[in-house]
């Protein structure tokens, strides 16, 4: 009877799988490791992965022993077939078992609390370098702002950070607000997750030793498309990491052949939301633009950066994201075009 | 199976004896609960104290009730002597002391009217100012609200006093009730220090 | 010792009840202030929103089976999360428990009914009035622009989501009204447990000779009066602010969000307690009958749930320890959370002693409580897991803290739920469950429920947050969704059998008899069902196992007590 309702789910759901778009993001996301917290690459990560296997040595013990004396009275007291009816001897307790096994578990508590405290005051008390980067992270319905006071740089979903040496660390500080509703700010290969709330200001840090891609999302249901508010943190050596930086500070390069694609953008609404320096826009509702090429995916993770699913995109977010804050711009054909060349330029 | 031969009533009786009586389990029950009620919201006034953002502030606005504290406070003293009197059988009396229970109660409300009346139209100060008014308003309306309904209690009882169907088989009745208006009462002066002396 | 009375005066009063027409039988149970109807209403709604919340599952499941499955629209899938969550706490965890203690005290302590009669038929038409409330939302949280719905806030409603910028239309108004409402109702129910057990008890039982079960409805009555009011209170002062303009989470005006985290824990913490001491209360009445033995360490027992009583209101902000407190606080919270796997630890050890030396009856109810051992120990463990604060900031918010509470939800929950239907429906309906539908139902969802729950917990730690209505491919989460999805249509299947099993046995079950499973407290003294006066001389005992000292008078509980 089984097998009957699994046919049925699997039949219903390919259909669903086969015309559902993932936007080039199945293949993108293959290409990374999964975000395993017991793959951690930065100090924070491993901390906690260190303290966990300890918990999980423990519990494992606890279970073993636990359970086996469970399964084993199951088998060895069950009653027999031929049985005389009888009751067994009532036996209503007994003082010494019970303060044994009172006690062990009060030591076992002990000792994965002082472990923890440890872990804690590693993680959360850790010093401040004064030299060490900034990012100021800001969190919206459902996007992520990074602005990097130190260098005047802002952007937006995926945040840059210089790779650390493990010999003399470079950490990468975050300082996280929210704009509106309570998000979480998690990448787990680098860190535990920290919620990010409006009116407070909360504290993290990472350090990572790899370089690469690390996926993470946000970690506080937030609003209807919190599924899909994704980060990327690429971790580069300091020397690409400096040639990014350099880069956005440019303002991007203008290009006279999409002239009327920077007018349809600078006449329309889009101003209002989006800051593209360098122009006359300037408003802050929605990310920065001014070199949107140079990130992997838009909408915070949920399409690859192509002009196609730019366009899609900007005809209507609802399209890729449905519950977007961001309106259907209802651009003709050819404003649409041209908007999207221009923005294709902005790297 | 036989009834048992340890069933005689004598001993049923006595059984019972040693338990509590429903009315004050129950209303001490009502109590905890209620208690537990007013503390969140004594912790969020706390909490937010000195945390608005705009003004009016407590110092600015807030003068303590002395009147309306000594007459809700005399209240309990009443309701007691008014329960007393009902043990006695002097249902007169005890019609008397419970009237001025009431009125006394009924003060306290009216000054509390009073009060918020000039502190919205003439301090301008109303739940949505600033988080004083919120949580003050919630505060204070909580308890002011609890005393309607012991008021309304109150009343229910005076009037039946007046229909004559009051007596001495009632004591332990009213004696709950007393209860409730105890609480009500203990829950003013924390509200009381809380707002007035530790809040200004 | 007298309880059991003449089989045809029972029967005559139940006589009475067939020969009326539908609609008077509908008045008798709808005007009724028997504990017995009442806790059969409470736990018959209660399995009825386990229905609907559990189709509510499988559609969350079907959409997560396969990534980017486009089932079900984001503000759908949302709602159905939010309305899931609810609907299992509130519409079915807490009228089942409650309906069992209302059924089952007054007729454990050797009473006619509860202290407060009437008090509980409120309770109970209160809790109803909010569970359709919570629904009706679907059609009447429209608000402005048709802007709501059901409620989509997560059944958690964290501010200032819920605000009025953040949530428009009145669906979060049905939550919090709802709610609310459903308290209310158990708070009435909490105050009548209480002084039921205080002072309806019978001739010779002390405190101490009150069924385990007893004294854990009292450790969970006193939880309820204790933890709902910061529920209560934090959506009064919810509603002040999306009504009356108050700025209690309003984080523009200075309002702390933090403070309702803080307040909902402090309800919400002790709240999984009260859901889950009733399947300890259950499992220290069945299991020590299907072993053949007392059990083991009754002071010991009952201390443990009062000391777990007690310390749960003290571990609220480990739902917390992302939030940014500071490393003392942090400290604490872990502190008292593996503080309370302490006595928690010693009542499964507890059950294991009562197990040893026994003579196991393998039957339904004993299969379930089996089930409940083992899933507990693994949901107390992940629990102490979590309670590692740093790998809490991994794992909370993730499929791995779903995996750890649907483990003490279902796996101890609602498997002693069942364990307790199979045990008590022949004393409630004079009627047996089908033993073999009942083997079906039981390895069915034993195995339905492995296969998503234990999946889940490796989502969780490949970074699968929670709440979420879709993950991309490529993240390494499709396998393990798939065989999560797989499971919850197993378990389906399984409670269909349940069902199926209900309503036959009403009609044609087996006769069961005052005392099928040869118990030992006094609920099995009386007629299956009992009379509506339960029993026609009030019973008067001498240990803690009345018909233990009947059946072998040669050696009573009160020699050893």
């Amino acid at each position: 009877m089984k097998r009957w309702y699994l046919t049925i789910a699997i039949i219903g759901c390919a259909p669903a799988a086969a015309f559902a778009n993932d936007w080039g993001m199945g293949d993108a996301n293959s290409k990374i490791p999964p975000s395993s917290v017991f793959n951690p690459v930065s100090t924070p990560a491993r901390e906690i992965d260190t303290v966990a296997f300890f918990v999980v040595s423990i519990t494992a013990v606890i279970f073993l022993i636990v359970a086996g004396l469970l399964a084993y009275s199951i088998v060895r007291f069950r009653a027999r077939p031929g049985d005389d009816g009888r009751e067994p001897p009532q036996v209503y307790g007994s003082n010494p078992i019970e303060f044994a096994w009172t006690t062990v578990p009060v030591i076992v508590v002990l000792v994965l609390f002082l472990t923890t405290v440890r872990t804690i005051y590693t993680v959360q008390a850790a010093a401040r370098p004064p030299d060490a980067l900034s990012v100021h992270v800001i969190a919206h319905q459902w996007w992520w702002e990074f602005r990097y006071p130190g260098l005047g740089i802002v952007t937006a979903n995926e945040l840059h950070v210089p790779l650390s040496d493990p010999e003399s660390p470079t950490p990468t500080f975050l300082d996280l607000e929210s704009a509106d509703v309570a998000h979480s700010f998690w990448v787990p290969r680098l860190a535990g997750k920290t919620d990010v709330i409006p009116n407070r200001k909360n504290s993290m840090w990472i350090d990572p030793q790899v370089a690469g891609t690390y996926l993470g999302q946000c970690g506080e249901y937030c609003g209807t498309e919190h599924a899909m508010m994704l980060l990327r943190v690429i971790v580069e050596p300091r020397a690409d990491f400096d040639r990014w930086v350099t880069a956005q500070k440019q303002p991007p390069a203008r290009d006279a052949s999409v002239g009327h694609g920077r007018q349809v953008f600078e006449s329309t609404a889009c101003v209002n939301c989006h800051t593209i320096r360098g122009t006359a826009a300037g408003g802050r509702f929605g990310p920065d633009l001014t070199h949107l090429m140079t990130r992997e995916t838009i909408g915070a993770g949920v399409a690859m950066n192509t002009p196609d699913h730019l366009r899609v995109w900007v005809t209507d977010p609802n399209l890729i994201k449905p519950g977007a804050l961001m309106p259907a711009m209802n651009l003709g054909d050819k404003d649409l075009d041209d908007l999207v060349a221009y923005l294709a330029t902005l790297r | 199976m036989a009834a048992a031969s340890t069933a005689i009533p004598t001993a049923a009786e006595a059984w019972r004896e040693t338990l509590p009586r429903r009315g004050r389990v129950g209303i001490l029950a009502l109590i905890i609960t209620e208690s537990v009620f007013f503390s969140i919201f004594v912790v969020a006034y706390i909490f937010y104290l000195g945390k608005s953002v705009t003004g009016p502030f407590p110092k600015d606005v807030l003068s303590p009730p002395i009147l309306n504290t000594i007459c809700l406070l005399s209240s309990s003293v009443t309701i007691v002597l008014a329960i007393r009197a009902l043990r006695a059988g002097s249902i007169r009396t005890f019609g008397i002391w419970w009237f001025i229970t009431f009125a006394l109660g009924l003060e306290f409300l009216t000054g509390t009217a009073l009060e918020w009346h000039r502190l919205i139209y003439h301090d301008s100060l109303t739940i949505r100012t600033n988080l004083f008014g919120t949580t003050y308003y919630s505060l204070v309306g909580l308890h002011a609200l609890h005393v309607t309904v012991g008021l309304l209690l109150i009343l229910l009882v005076m009037v039946l006093t007046m229909c004559g169907y009051m007596n001495d088989r009632h004591v332990e009745r009213t004696d709950v009730l007393s209860w409730y208006w105890h609480f009500v009462d203990a829950v003013w002066v924390v509200v009381f220090l809380t707002v007035y002396v530790v809040g200004r | 010792m007298a309880g059991s009375i003449d089989h045809e005066i029972a029967l005559g009063a139940a006589d009475d009840l067939q020969s009326l027409p539908f609609l008077g039988k509908l008045h008798a149970w709808v005007v009724t202030v028997d504990h017995k109807r009442l806790g059969i209403m409470y736990i018959a709604g209660g399995l009825f929103f386990f229905l609907v919340a559990g189709l509510q599952a499988a559609t969350i499941r079907l959409q997560l089976a396969v990534p980017d499955a486009g089932i079900v629209p984001p503000q759908v899938f949302n709602r159905l999360l939010t309305m899931h969550g609810t609907a299992m706490v509130f519409l079915v965890g807490m009228p089942i428990l409650t309906g069992f203690f209302n059924y089952l005290v007054p007729l454990m302590i050797g009473a006619r009914d509860l202290a407060f009669p009437r008090l509980n038929a409120f309770g109970f038409w209160l809790w109803f009035f909010g569970a359709t409330l919570l629904y009706f939302s679907y059609i009447g949280g429209d608000g402005l622009y048709g802007a709501g719905s059901a409620p989509d806030v997560g059944w958690f409603a964290y501010a200032p989501l819920t605000e009025l910028p953040f949530s428009r239309g009145n669906s979060t108004d049905y939550w919090i009204l709802s709610i609310f409402l459903t308290s209310v109702g158990t708070t009435a129910t909490a105050i009548n447990i209480i002084t039921s057990a205080f002072c309806m008890r019978c001739e010779g039982m002390t405190l101490s000779k009150m069924p385990v079960l007893v004294w854990l409805a009292v450790v969970v009555a006193f939880m309820m009066l204790v933890a709902l009011p910061p529920l209560s209170a934090a959506q009064a002062m919810l509603l002040l602010d999306r009504f009356l303009g108050a700025h209690f989470f309003d984080t523009q005006a200075g309002g702390s969000a933090i403070l309702w985290q803080h307040f909902f824990w402090i309800f919400g913490h002790p709240e999984v307690y009260i859901l889950v001491i009733p399947a300890f209360a259950f499992a220290s009445e069945i299991i020590p009958v299907f072993s053949r033995k007392v059990i083991f360490g009754y002071s010991v027992m009952v201390a443990a749930s009062c000391a777990i009583g007690f310390i749960s209101l003290s571990v609220w902000a480990h739902h917390m320890f992302a939030v940014g407190m500071t490393p003392a606080g942090n400290s604490f919270f872990a502190l008292s959370t593996m503080l309370v796997g302490v006595p928690t630890g010693i009542k499964i050890f507890n059950w294991l002693g009562t197990i040893w030396g026994g003579k196991l009856r393998f039957k339904v109810p004993m299969l379930f409580s089996l089930g409940f051992l083992f899933q507990f120990l693994v949901a107390g463990l992940t629990g102490i897991m979590l309670a590692v604060a740093p790998f809490d900031w991994q794992l909370t918010d993730t499929y791995f803290v779903v995996a750890h509470f649907h483990y003490v939800l279902i796996g101890a929950i609602v498997f002693m739920d069942f364990a307790a239907i199979y045990y008590w429906f022949p004393k409630v309906t004079g009627r047996m469950l089908s033993e073999t539908l009942g083997k079906w139902h039981f390895w069915l969802f034993l195995i339905g429920f492995h296969l998503t729950f234990d999946t889940l917990h490796f989502a969780g730690l490949r970074g699968m947050p929670r709440r979420i209505y879709t993950y991309q491919p490529g993240r390494g989460l499709e396998t393990l969704n798939l065989v999560a999805s797989i499971g919850a249509l197993v378990q389906g299947v399984a409670v269909l059998i349940l069902v199926i099993n209900v309503l036959r046995s009403l009609r044609s079950g087996d006769p069961a008899g005052n005392d099928p499973w040869d118990a030992w407290t006094l609920e099995w003294s009386t007629t299956s069902p009992p009379p509506e006066y339960n029993f026609a001389v009030p019973p008067v005992v001498r240990s803690r196992r009345p018909l233990w000292d009947l059946k072998h008078p040669e050696d009573p509980d009160w020699k050893y007590e």
